[in-house]
């Protein structure tokens, strides 16, 4: 592990009046990965992130963007930072086309080859002028810009909102294809799917500080999976398995969540009674919250953090 | 399902959103109109003042912004009243029809509410029918008021005449209604439907003005000629606001024609699509700028071109005026002898200059809407771009940009006078008078942007200081306010010229301090958080 980091962060602190938005969060993201930064609405996400751009000054904690300061360099940093908003919002006179290349030019030139590839596989119409863009293609317009830079660190905050499903998998093939190419990502989420296909690393945010961080097969064990099945002979034995939680079981209706690591042994008992019909669900983030850390000791020792 | 379906709880839904902004409107135009006329006793005691003031009323300039001068040979208020101040109050009236209108028809249907609203059990034409019916409905209230008003604050004027001047108000702001119903169905945007109908509203306007200047043929082409046919006050008439109804009418029912025959959200006319790619120039933060304040600054631009032309038309007759008028003396004294064109001239570029202010506090006001909308944020954000040269950029494009606003105005009255006069010198001369008020712009362009970088909540004030300066420059003198307040105002440093002598020392004081405001302003927003 000795890749330098494209961003540090640690006991990054920022207050808003009286709210408090960041509370010591941590975040490193290594050069050349694909980081997910997961987090609820309101648990920071946003404001690290603008932090990060020298959009916000930080009220305490050290912040490293690239190799330098994120407000001071700030100018000297851009040229190689590329960053998408969560929410685009682009000037109602100027068509897509324009406000592509204008954010183009401002970083000293685009590739317009890439350019029209992007706009392709995007399906957008850049004569549209952006008053009449829906948010989907306001949203694309801000990732064609960021994409077809030449940017080493993409800085997109919950990129995906508003692009319907196939234009959510042409983003994740850029991605893929901005790391292969050598870029470093940081893309933030609230949705833990996005982020299991795209990420390498993964930060995950609440109230405003970090409560784990690490490779996704890492945080493996953060991850439980809700099981319907319908067996062939009544089950046995399926109360005494590791890792095997809320189990109801009506005949040979069975339902019950599961560790992943223990998913292996449940599938196992279920083929012996002869399977059926199975579904399974991976667990939305707020599930996720809910089971592991809702009594810790982050939720009282955190108050008024976020909404 | 009935098409109307739903029409009367769309009408209530109207009245709830607009609770605050229909009677707002109401009670702007009622104290446009009210206001002016209360203070035309103050201005025009006697018969042989107003009279004077008739002859004033002869010139083409004036001619094309008011009206046909009906009563002219005995100019009593009520005359005066339908002649000066109809034309203007029915275009407001109009144009508040208009946006109105627009406002609860496209750009309802735009931002996608209208297909919500039409998802829960209502007619195809509910939304334009309530939509109508509830702007007649307070055009024709508006009419009222202002027709009961009018001999409340001027005794003078009969009841009778003031209801039927007040009606051809009315009948304007209806047809015009209407027509915007006709236009939402057209266009796709909401800025495009109430820009075509504001263009056919000024284009009435100059049908009727072209119509008065000739033998009046045009005039009866335009609603706000009808209205100004009925010759309220002088020997008034009802019949010529039959035409009104009467395209209303036809207006109307193409409307719900137009709306049958298109699907929703689409318009007959396609937007015209834009540029696939950038213009070559359209790069760095100035060209941006340039270009995103392109629209204002042609739009102010040609307005103070017609604004000084206007002024160059009228300054000889009004100088005349003025020689026997003592309010006028009185506000003109300070600017040199009342009595000459030039004086006319000076106190004119002065009163340019404080309006003109309103596009370089508009041009500022700018920066704080890219910031606030997030526009900003991918700028400053993504890429290399400083915050001091996103704002300088910006405050570039203002700082100029009010100098082409007010040098146009002041070269255009030039051009006219110089024709008027003989003298082609007059022109420059002109120009450059109206330019020596730059630096007083500038300070409030400067004020502006030290607003913006320190609180950046507080960026009204700067409109406040504005409207103060107006007050101080127009209501000073009459009011013979102390020194120290007039002072106050930045525009009390400029020189009034052509008259008076050119300060060029306050001329650098002012300067100097746009300056220091402006570095205060640039200093604290690259310190701050941008929101
Ligand atoms: N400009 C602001 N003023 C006040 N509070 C803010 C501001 N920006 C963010 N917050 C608060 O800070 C917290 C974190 O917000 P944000 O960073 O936007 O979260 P996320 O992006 O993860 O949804 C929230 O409680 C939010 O309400
Ligand atoms: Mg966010």
């Amino acid at each position: 592990m000795t890749r330098p980091t494209a961003i540090a962060v640690s006991g990054l602190t920022k207050n808003f009046g009286t709210t408090r938005a960041l509370d010591g969060l941590d975040l490193t993201v290594r050069s050349g990965e694909v980081h997910g930064f997961l987090g609820p609405n309101g648990a920071g996400k946003t404001t690290t992130i603008r932090i990060l751009l020298g959009l916000l000054r930080a009220d305490g904690g050290r912040t490293r963007l690239l190799d330098g300061h994120p407000w001071h360099d700030a100018t000297e940093l851009h040229r190689r930072v590329a960053y998408v908003p969560g929410d685009v919002t682009l000037w109602p006179g100027l068509s897509g086309g324009e406000v592509i290349d204008l954010l183009g030019r401002l970083r000293g030139g685009i590739d317009p080859a890439r350019k029209e590839e992007l706009l392709e596989k995007f399906a957008l119409d850049p004569r549209k002028k952006a008053r009449s863009y829906s948010k989907g293609n306001r949203q694309k317009v801000g990732l064609i810009a960021a994409l077809a830079s030449e940017a080493e660190l993409l800085v997109l905050d919950e990129p995906t909102s508003g692009l319907d499903p196939l234009m959510e998998e042409t983003f994740r093939e850029c991605v893929r294809r901005q790391q292969r190419e050598g870029r470093t990502v940081l893309l933030s989420s609230h949705v833990l799917s996005e982020v299991e296909a795209l990420c390498d690393r993964v930060t995950i945010v609440r109230e405003g500080s970090t409560i784990e961080s690490g490779s996704l097969s890492e945080l493996r064990h953060l991850t439980r999976v809700s099981v319907s099945a319908e067996l062939a002979r009544v089950p046995t034995g399926l109360d005494e398995l590791p890792g095997v939680h809320d189990l109801e079981l009506d005949g040979t209706e069975l339902r019950c969540e599961v560790d992943t690591p223990a998913l292996d042994g449940l599938l196992r008992r279920l083929t012996e009674a002869g399977v059926r019909g199975l579904t399974s669900q991976p667990p939305s983030l707020e599930e996720l919250f809910l089971r592991h850390y809702d009594h810790g000791p982050l939720d009282t020792s955190h108050r008024g953090a976020a909404r | 399902m009935n098409a109307l379906h739903g029409t009367r709880d769309l009408v209530r839904l109207i009245l709830r959103v607009d609770r605050v902004r229909l009677p707002a409107w109401m009670a702007g135009v009622t104290l446009f109109l009210l206001g002016s006329v209360a203070s035309f006793p103050a201005a025009y005691d006697t018969a042989a003042e107003r009279q004077a003031r008739a002859a004033l009323m002869d010139n083409p300039a004036t001619v094309i912004l008011t009206g046909p001068g009906y009563g002219r040979e005995d100019y009593t208020y009520g005359a005066m009243v339908a002649n000066e101040m109809g034309g203007m109050t029915a275009a407001l009236v109009a144009l508040m029809s208009v946006l109105l209108v627009v406002r609860h028809t496209r750009h309802e249907e735009e931002r996608g509410r209208a297909e919500l609203v039409r998802a829960a059990v209502v007619g195809r034409h509910a939304p334009l029918a309530a939509a109508l019916l509830t702007v007649f409905a307070a055009d024709v209230v508006l009419g009222l008021v202002l027709g009961l008003g009018l001999p409340v604050v001027l005794p003078e004027l009969s009841v009778g005449g003031s209801l039927l001047f007040a009606a051809g108000l009315s009948a304007v702001g209806v047809v015009f209604a209407a027509l915007a119903g006709v236009t939402a169905q057209l266009m796709e945007h909401g800025r495009a439907a109430s820009g075509l109908a504001a263009a056919l509203l000024a284009a009435a306007y100059a049908l009727r003005g072209a119509g008065d200047l000739g033998d009046g043929t045009l005039s009866w082409l335009s609603p706000i000629g009808w209205a100004q046919r009925t010759r309220s006050y002088v020997d008034g008439r009802w019949w010529p606001l039959s035409l009104a109804l009467v395209l209303t009418a036809l207006l109307v029912v193409t409307a719900f024609l137009l709306r049958s025959r298109r699907d929703e959200g689409a318009g007959l006319v396609r937007g015209r699509p834009g540029r696939a790619t950038a213009a070559p120039w359209l790069s760095g933060p100035f060209a941006l700028a340039l270009r995103l304040r392109r629209g204002p600054l042609t739009g102010w631009t040609v307005g103070f071109v017609l604004f000084g032309a206007f002024v160059g038309a009228i300054a000889e007759q009004a100088a005349e005026f003025a020689a026997d008028n003592e309010l006028a003396q009185r506000m003109l004294a300070q600017n040199g002898q009342a009595g000459s064109a030039e004086t006319v001239l000076a106190t004119y570029l002065g009163l340019m200059a404080l309006v003109s202010t309103g596009f370089a506090l508009q041009s500022v006001a700018a920066l704080r809407a890219e910031e606030t909308t997030g526009r900003l944020d991918p700028l400053l954000g993504g890429s290399p771009l400083s915050r001091g040269g996103w704002m300088l950029s910006n405050l570039a494009v203002t700082l100029v940009g009010s100098g082409t606003v007010l040098g146009s105005g002041g070269l255009s009255a030039g051009l006219v006078h110089a024709t008027n006069s003989g003298e082609p010198w007059e022109a420059a001369r002109l120009t450059l008078a109206a330019l020596a008020h730059l630096p007083a712009v500038w300070v409030l362009a400067g004020l502006a942007a030290a607003l913006f970088g320190v609180l950046p909540a507080a960026g009204g004030l700067g409109w406040l200081v504005l409207a103060g300066s107006v007050f101080v420059g127009m209501f000073g003198p009459l009011l013979r306010l102390p020194d120290w307040v007039a002072d106050l105002s930045p525009f009390t440093h400029t020189p009034m010229l052509p008259t008076g002598d050119p300060h060029p020392v306050s001329l650098l004081a002012l300067t100097a301090v746009a300056a220091l405001l402006t570095t205060v302003g640039v200093l604290a927003f690259r310190r701050r958080d941008t929101a």
